[in-house]
């Protein structure tokens, strides 16, 4: 089933907060006004007691004990592979790698798939797009290898030019590597084009599914892509889990990882038989609490639906860019057809870190810097924007106290 | 407005950051550096003139959040005139105003005079970095580096 179809209840944004302890806490004096869950998400109290139980109450290795807490702890953790198969759209458990992140998970593929395929003279494609997180990993395997990186360009509104995409992928192109939703921007890629561009031509692709994970209902066996990539911090989870998705096949013509426990079958010091997938990618003892959390994660957005969320969070972003367009000199940057809950935007005159040392004030957590996407800065030649990112619990009234707040940084610096 | 913000963003940091003073190349420096804080982007370079052992003529070019552009134009009016010693000590001075706890810091060294209006920064250690960019590519300029400094 997926979570889109699980819908049980009618979206009530009052009793998703009430979920949500941090949101009871006050900032500088005033009410959290929580607006950068695209940088990290906060917590509902399930996930948290969930954690809390697992040390509390059954913490043990997975995969090695033979008594009772250690065989609670690994059906867990184990359980959890198979909630996130099923918010993914993934065809099968198996296919789900438990990393520590985003990042994680694409280096993974970097070392393993890309070391194996990628050679002298072959490419790597990824977009203008991108988070530093889906450059730098790319970069250094095409050092290595004497491959090279081609960049698809972005337009004036921030979406990848597909007709210039499609002219980059050839014959040389190993892999093409794009983010589902933009960290900097808030574009929504059209993703199940891109994959049919590369498949055409016979190019795997990665998809950094951070953003996109948090906001957007998921089928990877529709989307058929080759990776997928999703970090637990971003999607309401602890920080340091994540996992790769990757098609049965892909994953099993890989070379495994990192070496160690738990990825292997039998060692001997002549030779080690490898773990089968997705063990093999898994070396050493887990984030177990974390990962089981994660589960719950999964448990509490499939029950609350991810249409429902895609949906508030849509109204919330139509309300936002009206809100702050109406502000004299405020800029946005990145206005795509396709959005997620993304509003990056400069203020004339006023540099962001201004905006966001004078707006904490106001209890307003936003971003304010290159959001770990410099070239996408460079694109459109500012040096940083402020970013204001909307999620499940944030409402209207949010969007007000922002808009005041910028009303008095306007005011202090003019 | 908060008390805190209001010892960060004091009137003479603001008129500096609106009209910088000293915001200009000059052309037949002896020496120069840029400076990079990769945390915001922010850029400037430092160009100086030194006659002997001081410094004649101190500018800058870059732009930046208010907190860093306002150092940097007051810096340039606190260094001209100054030895490459005396530079380097107010630096030292500088660098201990924005980094101390005023609760601990027992008041701004007088030699600091109107940069002391930078012990607001103290309270707001992610601008840390915006207040010192400029003195650390002062440093690197006098210290004749090949490299752009970064804050980090």
């Amino acid at each position: 089933m997926s979570a889109s179809a699980a819908v049980t209840a009618p979206f009530d944004v009052r009793k998703v907060r009430a979920d949500f302890p941090i949101l009871k806490q006050l900032a500088r004096g005033k009410p959290l006004v929580y607006l950068d869950s695209a940088n990290t998400s906060q917590k509902p109290q399930r996930v948290i007691d969930t954690e809390r139980e697992v040390y509390e109450t059954y913490y043990a290795n997975v995969h090695r004990g033979v008594y009772e807490i250690s065989a609670k702890a690994e059906k867990a953790f184990e359980g959890a592979r198979v909630k996130l198969q099923g918010f993914l759209g993934a065809a099968e458990s198996r296919e789900i790698v438990f990393t520590r992140g985003t990042t994680e998970a694409i280096n993974l593929v970097a070392y393993t798939f890309g070391r194996k395929n990628v050679g002298a003279g072959d490419e790597v494609l990824i977009s203008g797009l991108e988070h530093h997180s889906n450059i730098v990993p790319w970069q250094m395997l095409c050092e290595e290898k004497g491959a090279s990186l081609r960049v698809a360009p972005i337009d004036d509104a921030g979406q990848i030019r597909l007709d210039e995409m499609e002219k980059l992928i050839g014959a040389r192109t190993k892999l093409v590597a794009v983010g589902h939703v933009s960290n900097a921007l808030g574009t929504v890629n059209p993703v199940r084009e891109i994959v049919k561009m590369a498949h055409a031509k016979g190019a795997p692709v990665l998809i950094d599914g951070a953003q996109a994970a948090p906001h957007l209902p998921l089928n990877l066996r529709e989307l058929d892509c080759d990776f997928y990539a999703i970090s637990g911090h971003k999607m309401f989870g602890p920080s340091g889990i994540g996992a790769l998705y990757g098609k049965a096949e892909r994953l099993e013509a890989m070379p495994p990882f990192m070496g160690g426990g738990d990825m292997i079958l039998s060692v001997t010091f002549e030779k080690t038989t490898y773990n089968k997938i997705p063990f093999k990618f898994e070396a050493g003892t887990p984030n177990i609490a974390g990962t089981i959390a994660l589960g719950a994660t999964v448990d509490y957005l499939t029950e609350i639906g991810m249409a429902n969320i895609a949906a508030h969070e849509h109204a919330l972003l139509e309300y936002a860019t009206a809100a702050l367009q109406s502000l004299p000199g405020l800029r946005i940057i990145g206005t795509a057809r396709e959005k997620a809950g993304v509003v990056s935007f400069v203020l004339d005159g006023i540099h962001p870190h201004d905006v966001g040392t004078v707006i904490d004030y106001e209890g307003v957590a936003i971003r304010t810097g290159h959001h770990c996407a410099q070239p996408v800065m460079e694109r459109f030649a500012v040096p940083a924007t402020c970013r204001a990112s909307f999620a499940l619990y944030n409402t209207t009234e949010d969007v007000d106290v922002l808009v005041r707040g910028l009303k008095k940084v306007q005011e202090m610096f003019k | 407005m908060s008390e805190d913000l209001r010892e960060l963003y004091q009137e003479v940091i603001l008129d500096h950051s609106k009209r910088p003073r000293n915001l200009r190349e000059i052309a037949d420096a002896s020496r120069h550096a840029e400076g990079f804080n990769p945390l915001c982007g922010d850029r400037a370079t430092v160009y100086l003139t030194l006659d002997g052992d001081v410094v004649k003529d101190v500018s800058f070019v870059g732009k930046g959040c208010s907190i860093s552009t306002a150092s940097a134009s007051m810096m340039t009016e606190a260094v001209k005139g100054k030895t490459r010693g005396e530079t380097e000590r107010l630096f030292e001075r500088f660098h201990a105003l924005v980094t101390t706890d005023p609760d601990k810091a027992g008041g701004a060294a007088p030699e600091l005079g109107k940069l002391a209006v930078f012990a607001g920064v103290a309270e707001f250690p992610a601008r840390v970095k915006c207040a010192s960019l400029a003195w650390h590519t002062l440093k690197a300029a006098l210290d004749g580096a090949q490299e752009p400094v970064k804050t980090e």
